[in-house]
């Protein structure tokens, strides 16, 4: 039985190493606004039969669960990465109710908001123990020095696990890119918009590269 | 005149602790409206579970959470901290009342911050 075991995962590393198909778990990860779940569901949209992570919103801390998606298929560069992708919902060391009041939701909805939110920010990290990369979406128009960025590349370097910043929001007209390269010049970095799609096809072969 | 009251706790201290009594000791001066100065600052892992502590512990109009500030890490340690697996030690960090302190700048090199007296 042993033996057989043995040729299988020979053989299976001997298929995998032929077609450069990996397999790899990584979480979406990033401030709240930052443009998660945006990326997540054009990711769905050009690799999947479709479906989508969640809704998106201008107000913060719209997701507030964690969503995972199994089996996403990715081919660049030659190559073939299976994913399972879990967008998690926005990193903050603060939540305040009064916030999503200025975005017009009553005091009941923004407490219910805010009690959630905290509760989305826990899983996140708790799902830092179960991934095998992250996805670092900044909004490239936002101070990238945040304590969230500082704290999850942190956690990545001392895990030594991959890790791969997303420059988004790079349509808009304010958006500095080199400054996030500048905060943190020794990790890779693509500039996109999840929104658009602009550079996408950049960040698949990175991801390719990265965690395949 | 109104005053702020601050912490700066040194490394030795810090070093004779365990995570969790740092994150208690964190939380218990933050929740009273002190600015902490840690010396040497929290490891990665210290700095998200006191992230996680800090959600499980906002109440609506009592404590809606903190301000934390410290440098992004160094590089990568030297070839033989790696073959050693030592770990790059915390930088000075700044933690305080998320309705009182405000971060204005922050590069690699300096940290500004504003502290709000309250009413």
């Amino acid at each position: 039985m042993g033996f057989i075991d043995g040729l299988r995962e020979s053989l299976g590393s001997w298929i995998s190493r032929i077609f450069k198909k990996k397999r790899a778990k990584i979480g979406l990860y990033g401030p709240p606004n930052a443009g998660k779940t945006t990326l997540a569901n054009r990711i769905l949209r050009d690799w999947t039969d479709g479906g989508s992570f969640g809704e998106v919103s201008a107000i913060p801390h719209e997701t507030r669960r964690a969503m995972r998606r199994e089996g996403v298929v990715i081919n660049a560069n030659g190559s073939s990465i299976e994913l399972d992708i879990v967008d998690t919902p926005g990193m903050a060391t603060k939540i305040d109710f009064k916030e999503f009041m200025a975005f017009g939701l009553s005091e009941a909805e923004s407490k219910k908001r805010a009690k959630e939110a905290t509760e989305g920010v826990i899983e996140a990290i708790k799902w830092l123990d179960d991934l095998d990369g992250v996805l670092l979406v900044m909004d490239s128009t936002e101070d990238p020095y945040t304590q969230v960025n500082v704290t999850v590349i942190g956690n990545m370097e001392a895990r030594r696990l991959p890790l791969l910043i997303v420059a988004n929001k790079m349509d808009l007209p304010n958006a500095s890119p080199a400054r996030i390269k500048a905060a943190f010049p020794q990790h890779s970095m693509v500039q996109i918009s999840a929104l658009e799609g602009s550079n996408i096809d950049n960040l698949y072969q990175a991801i390719a590269a990265h965690f395949g | 005149m109104r005053e702020v009251h601050m912490d700066l706790i040194s490394g030795e201290k810090l070093e004779n602790m365990t995570s969790m009594e740092k994150i208690r000791l964190i939380l218990d001066k933050v929740k009273t409206g002190k600015i902490v100065v840690l010396e040497s600052g929290l490891t990665p892992d210290e700095e998200v579970r006191l992230i996680e502590m800090t959600m499980t512990e906002i109440r609506v109009d009592e404590f809606s959470g903190i301000e934390i500030e410290s440098y992004p890490s160094r590089k990568e340690g030297s070839f033989l901290d790696k073959i050693f697996g030592r770990t790059l030690k915390g930088r000075m960090t700044v933690i305080g009342p998320a309705n009182q302190i405000h971060t204005i700048e922050k590069d690699k090199y300096q940290i500004s911050t504003k502290v709000s007296v309250g009413d």
